[in-house]
């Protein structure tokens, strides 16, 4: 058992809508899917994300693509056009959570 | 099988990509989505100036400039440039052709109905009452300051389009996926209740709606060796009658298109994947099977779809205030240090001016803007710079204003090793808020209009 940065399992991409982000977060290899399952709970991301998420998290299973997608509310400022912030669309939050470690 | 490629993800992406899809080797459409929430209201502010604008003129440049291609290879259209005044960028777009030596060799149509602008008070009268969907407040709360509205039509009325022999097809504000979709239908004769095919379609034309997103562009895996990103190629959708298709790029093109890049763009601004929610169809998103079929080849089948709402989605924009946003940048030793000061110096100035802000916003660009301070963790003292980056939202423009003149002087009254951008003080920007809404599809009848090359004027 080691514990590594998500970065060393898996690769993700997000975006916005409205004052929403969305994080979609894919397993590297088939085999660590579970981990992702197991370990990255809706929990756990509103946990990491307290300081730029003022709404709730939601996590939605594909299975078939090895992937999570997460929706973080009231995640943007107010969105992308409101937002005083330099990440106003939630671009960059894909690697923020590719911070987060897990269990292997 | 017919050829898709897009080649433009938003207003603002490559000029050249166009050119290029059209130049690279085969296809049988070409589609290019102009339109992102914040271009509606641009649009319908610069139509309300000069009723000869409100469309993406950047369209009608890009079909001057690649009419041969389009009439030698009798490669298809579509378009989302309409904006606001889709007759307007049409009858423009006959003329760029003419300029190019086209003139009258293309049938142009436009689809419009979308704009719901002037009907707003037409439909709270009768009790479509347009409630925000995330908040569920009724639209009365910023009725007065709504500046451009619009629903998401489908595909069809651009399958009806291409129908009726058009060449290129000119829309207003529709879904992203229905450029492609509309070409689908068209071709391969799929009715509305088609719904595995319409959620193939719908697959197929998200992929490819972010342009280089889903050849290797903004792709994390291996990104140092994704081969010769100054020369990607964008993508092209291969679709089959049955819903199988393909994405892939033309040869001798940069980027790679893998199946890790390709399920980036599935999962890219979705929300519940089973439910995709398109004007035309819900399409479920987690039993989609994807291989990668050869090179630069990734193929998608078994994808499920279910019957379409019974609405139509609404982006209406509207006025919510003024913001500004400046920077200073401090130079090595202890760049964040003096940063923090600055910071809190200005805030100081602030609250003595009786400036009170709806948001003030500070981050520290080099050591925290994209993750926030506890993900960020402290930063290095020996950062060579960071910059120092401060915004502020108000409904009150003189208060931002206000904020705009002390920036600056902090050059000179603040920490040291500090320099700030030319220019001069940051610009006061109208702040354009979005109210997502719901309108029953029976009250919006798409319209598809053919232009008639020998009259001016007709549509």
């Amino acid at each position: 058992m080691a514990r590594v940065p998500l970065w060393n399992i898996a690769h993700a991409r997000s975006g916005d809508k409205g004052d929403c982000a969305n994080i979609g977060l894919i397993a590297l290899r088939p085999e660590h899917y579970p981990v992702l399952v197991q370990q990255v709970t809706a929990e756990r991301v509103k946990e990491h994300f307290r300081e730029l998420c003022k709404g709730k998290v939601e996590r939605f299973e594909l299975p078939n693509l090895h992937a999570l997608n997460f929706l973080l509310y009231e995640a943007l400022d107010g969105g992308g056009t409101v937002s005083l912030r330099t990440d106003a669309q939630g671009k960059t939050f894909s690697a923020a959570l590719l911070r987060m470690e897990v269990d292997v | 099988m017919i050829r898709i490629a897009n080649a433009q993800g938003f207003w603002g992406d490559s000029l050249e990509a166009p050119l290029d899809q059209l130049r690279g080797g085969p296809i049988d459409y070409l589609t290019l989505d102009y339109l992102a929430e914040v271009t509606m209201s641009i649009l319908q502010k610069q139509f309300s100036r000069d009723p000869q604008l409100g469309y993406a003129r950047d369209f009608v440049q890009m079909m001057e400039r690649g009419a041969k291609e389009i009439v030698e290879r009798r490669v298809k259209v579509v378009a989302n440039a309409g904006g606001v005044n889709p007759q307007t960028c049409a009858r423009a777009v006959e003329a760029a052709l003419a300029r190019a030596g086209y003139a009258g060799r293309l049938k142009v149509a436009v689809v419009t109905g979308d704009n719901i602008l002037g009907r707003l008070d037409e439909f709270t009268a009768k009790g479509v009452e347009l409630r925000n969907i995330d908040t569920g407040a009724p639209l009365s709360m910023i009725r007065e300051r709504v500046r451009s509205a619009n629903a998401y039509l489908g595909a069809f009325p651009i399958a009806e389009a291409l129908g009726k022999g058009a060449d290129i097809v000119i829309t207003g504000r529709c879904s992203d996926v229905a450029l492609s979709l509309g070409s689908t239908i068209y071709e391969f004769g799929w009715k509305p209740t088609d719904w595995d095919l319409l959620a193939a379609g719908t697959v197929g034309g998200h992929v490819i709606e972010c342009g280089a997103q889903a050849t290797g562009g903004n792709c994390q895996v291996d990104w140092e060796r994704i081969p010769d990103l100054a020369n990607i190629g964008y993508p092209i959708l291969e679709a089959e009658p049955d819903g199988r298709f393909a994405v892939t790029k033309h040869p001798n093109t940069g980027g790679r298109v893998s199946v890790a890049g390709v399920t980036e763009q599935l999962v890219y601004e979705i929300g519940d994947p089973h439910s995709y929610i398109t004007p035309d169809v819900i399409a479920d998103f987690t039993t989609i099977q994807l291989q990668q079929a050869g090179p630069d080849r990734v193929t998608f089948s078994n994808i499920r779809g279910r019957a379409a709402t019974d609405f139509y989605k609404a982006s209406i924009s509207y006025s919510a205030g003024y913001k500004a946003v400046g920077t200073m940048t401090y130079g090595w030793p202890d760049a964040v240090k003096k940063a923090r000061a600055a910071d809190q110096i200005l805030r100081t100035r602030l609250a003595r001016l009786g400036l009170r802000f709806d948001a003030i916003h500070t981050e520290f660009v080099g050591a925290n803007a994209c993750h926030g301070d506890l993900l960020s963790g402290e930063p290095s003292p020996d950062l060579a710079e960071v910059t120092l980056r401060i915004g502020v939202r108000h409904s009150d423009a003189a208060a931002v204003e206000r904020f705009t003149r002390e920036l600056a002087p902090l050059a000179l009254n603040g920490p040291p090793v500090v320099t700030y951008p030319s220019g001069g003080k940051p610009k006061v920007e109208e702040v354009i808020a979005y109210w997502p809404a719901l309108v029953p599809k029976s009250e919006i009848a798409a319209t598809v209009t053919l232009l008639d090359p020998k009259k001016k004027g007709d549509a």
